[in-house]
């Protein structure tokens, strides 16, 4: 042993420790010469976790670049999104229909950002509920996302010119409680029989019992969540679904302002370059071990180790 | 062809009752079936059987009584298997309604392997937080857990001697049901490098197969099936492994009914 | 004022976070922690922010005798058993979770059922939602309901004893192209949270204002 680090939780940076190396020997034990004192110190940068901030500064570049290309006028291509231009025609359909329009959250807190992410695709579905006249049901799972989306449901309201639309007993708290929430929002929809059910925001385990009972009532539900593991259910229950970033672009998608669109391009121009990073590594990867299983040539899996131990550095 | 044509559009508590008879009679018959071990959950069974005894293993409690079912084999297995290897356990939990559930089994174990509390174990109970939990005992635990579920200062037990952070951890177990698990290797494995691996439903343990694959945990035991694996290698089979065929056969009424409405849209495909 | 004080409060708040992440000298090295220990008080308290509304809005609920008022006073009534439980045991034994409490009777006899009961649900709801969904409509749907079976069969002990290899190709599509389109799907999830969450930073996305 060359080094010794000391992990010691109770080691104060400042003061001054001494070390030394007590060896055992068959007659009992000898000491080192004392050294010190050391003094531990922390550090202006921790420079382990460079590769983070080099990623991060990435992203932030390209998303202030595209921004300020977007606010000099530039005209930023986004694709169409299915599920979030479903939504004139949903809430059209249910005002047709004359069956209110459901809106649900999941089990999320105002503290993430697929929240607020949701709140935005809210405004958006208010804003046509109030045009329309339609009646807008948002059950709650958690009381602050509830005061939040009370607000956000009033503004649009406000802003469409219709005040006097807004219940605020159409926005209740449930319950915090899982399947007691999946339990309430299921009895909601069987009174009620809305024509139009959003999903949007972090669903679990209910979301197939939330989508299942929408289907049985007749609505059309478009559903959007970042949980990976809940997307197959919807994708298979309901009729639109904004899949993971979807999600994010909503907002983005729905108020196209230069500096929203901006951010967007910037993400995906971000996750073209991790896509080509993705491809090199593969390619070294892959040619390191064809190389060195054939050729006995090392060079390739040094620089593919060294690049994925970069990256693990934390 | 009127049968045919029904099959397309079979009354959904037709299903609910075949669903319902399929679960219950293997259970009532008390049917067996040979359990495989996958390389998964053996990866996990391995990583408890190589660390010393005495090691200080952090069991994180993030289900409730919905997934009881999966997770609790799973847990009373591990504790098991931790008491066989001298381990000493330290427990907690972001699911406030799921920690008097764990309470229950670990109560029952560890009067069956004769552990002792405080020196075997400790349960530190919940606090609010959650991810801030997760980072904060990265510094120091007892920043959050000063005291143990009862209002004992840690320090009093001889389990938390020395016990302060990731660094005197060897091991992660987080028995989770929801997100908890990615949560736990996003923000505690990633950034202090402690081994882990995970215990979750069967819909999240795919979920968890990249992290896996990458290295960062080392093993799943995922669902019932999972559950039963476990039960196996530890050497004994409860609940999860009882409840095998059970959901065997109600897998393969539900590929039945898959198969027959697909007849039944392929024969109304082609009148039309 | 009422707009750019919480904007500029997120930016402050974000911005120092993110220093203290790279920064481990005084005092941004404590922040972080300083920050974490703050975060769990106040999780804690939304609880009960959460208590107080939950309880307002069901006694309006009874005295407005809205639809379903009834359940109401169930559910009030419900939480005062809990509560008097709680402190109950915890006067008597220190802990509301010791298994002679009167709180883990009730938990053990009330709670816990009724949660596995609505978790069971999910089995005929999975149940009816296959059937209808994985119809062979198109090539894909062919190739979505046969990786659908051989999963439910490599996942239980039937599908060896059907035929020895469906765990193994079972094992294969959750190792390889599940991996492959999750690992995709978590890419773009994390990098849209990451620009989300810089959007907000930086005061562009405002939903959380109102």
């Amino acid at each position: 042993m060359t080094s010794f680090e000391d992990n010691n939780t109770d080691i104060r940076d400042g003061e001054g420790y001494f070390y030394f190396i007590r060896t055992q020997t068959i007659s009992g034990y000898q000491d080192s010469p004392r050294v010190g004192p050391i003094i531990s110190r922390a550090q202006w940068f921790n420079t382990l976790r460079i590769n983070v901030l080099v990623v991060t500064m990435l992203v932030s570049v390209l998303v202030v670049y595209y921004i300020r290309r977007a606010r000099a006028g530039e005209k930023l291509f986004i694709r169409k999104i299915a599920g979030l231009d479903a939504i004139d025609d949903a809430v059209g359909r249910s005002t047709e229909m004359g069956r209110p329009i459901l809106y649900s959250f999941g089990l999320s807190y105002l503290n993430e950002v697929w929240t607020l992410a949701s709140l935005s695709i809210l405004y958006r579905v208010a804003q046509k509920c109030a045009e329309y006249s339609t009646r807008l049901l948002v059950p709650h799972y958690d009381p602050l996302v509830m005061s939040a989306a009370q607000e956000t449901v009033k503004q649009a309201y406000i802003e469409t010119g219709r005040p006097d639309l807004y219940d605020e007993r159409d926005s209740p708290f449930l319950t915090a409680d899982q399947f007691g929430y999946a339990a309430g929002v299921d009895g909601m929809m069987m009174r009620e029989k809305p024509g139009a059910v959003f999903w949007q925001g972090y669903f679990y385990a209910e979301s197939l019992i939330l989508a299942e009972t929408g289907h049985s009532v007749g609505a059309i539900q478009i559903a959007g969540t970042t949980s990976v593991e809940q997307i197959p259910f919807f994708v298979a229950a309901c009729d639109y679904t904004l899949i993971g970033e979807e999600m994010y672009a909503a907002s983005c998608y729905l108020r196209p302002e230069p500096q929203m669109l901006g951010s967007l391009k910037g993400e995906d121009l971000t996750k073209a370059i991790i896509l080509m990073f993705l491809t090199f590594g593969t390619a070294l990867g892959t040619l390191g071990v064809l190389l060195k299983n054939f050729l006995n040539v090392d060079w390739p899996n040094v620089i593919f180790a060294n690049l994925v131990q970069w990256f693990n550095t934390f | 062809m009127k049968l045919l044509d029904r099959l397309a559009n079979i009354d959904r508590r037709l299903i609910f009752l075949t669903i319902g008879f399929v679960v219950a009679i293997p259970i009532i018959l008390k049917l067996k079936m040979p359990i495989r071990i996958s390389s998964e959950v053996r990866s996990a069974y391995e990583t408890i059987e190589n660390l010393p005894g005495g090691s200080v293993v952090l069991a994180s409690m993030d289900y409730d009584a919905t997934s009881a079912p999966e997770l609790t084999p799973m847990f009373r297995s591990f504790l098991r298997q931790c008491f066989r290897k001298k381990l000493k356990i330290v427990y907690t939990g972001h699911l406030a309604i799921g920690l008097p559930l764990a309470q229950f089994d670990l109560d029952a174990i560890t009067q069956e392997c004769n552990a002792v509390y405080g020196e075997d174990y400790i349960n530190l109970g919940y606090r609010p937080g959650y991810t801030a939990v997760m980072i904060g005992i990265g510094r120091e635990i007892r920043d959050f857990f000063a005291v143990d579920y009862k209002g004992v200062s840690v320090d009093s037990f001889p389990i938390m001697k020395g016990v302060h952070n990731y660094n005197d951890i060897a091991l992660i177990v987080d028995f989770a049901h929801g997100s908890a698990a990615e949560y736990w290797i996003q923000y505690v494995v990633s950034r202090f490098g402690v081994k882990m691996f995970a215990c979750v439903t069967g819909v999240m343990a795919p979920t968890l197969y990249p992290y896996l694959q990458a290295g960062q945990i080392t093993g799943i035991i995922g669902g019932l099936q999972g559950a039963a694996e476990y039960e196996m290698l530890v050497g004994q089979p409860e609940t999860a492994a009882f409840g095998m065929p059970a959901q065997s056969i109600a897998h393969i009424a539900i590929i039945a009914f898959i198969i027959f409405g697909n007849i039944g849209y392929f024969v109304m495909k082609r009148k039309k | 004022m009422r707009r750019e004080i919480p904007i500029i409060i997120t930016f402050l708040t974000g911005f120092l976070c993110v220093v203290a992440f790279f920064i481990p000298h005084p005092p941004f090295g404590g922040l972080q922690q300083r920050f974490l220990i703050w975060y769990a008080i106040i999780a804690g308290f939304t609880m009960v922010l959460g208590l107080d509304s939950l309880v307002k809005y069901n006694i309006k609920k009874i005295v407005q005798r809205k639809q379903g008022w009834q359940y109401s006073y169930v559910l009030l009534f419900g939480l005062v058993l809990v509560l008097v439980t709680g402190f109950q045991s915890w006067f008597k034994y220190n802990t509301p979770f010791e298994l002679r409490s009167s709180f883990m009777y009730s938990y053990i006899h009330i709670i816990v059922p009724l949660q596995a009961t609505m978790f069971a649900l999910l089995a005929f709801f999975i149940s009816s939602a296959a059937y209808r969904a994985f119809r062979a409509r198109t090539f894909e749907a062919t190739l979505l309901l046969i990786a659908a079976a051989i999963v439910m069969l490599g996942r239980v002990p039937i599908g060896k004893m059907i035929w020895d290899k469906i765990p193994v190709l079972s094992d294969w599509l959750l190792n390889i192209p599940q991996l492959a389109a999750k690992r995709g799907i978590q890419i773009g999830v994390y990098l849209g949270g990451v620009v989300m969450s810089l959007r907000i930073i930086l005061g562009i996305e405002r939903t959380y204002l109102t």
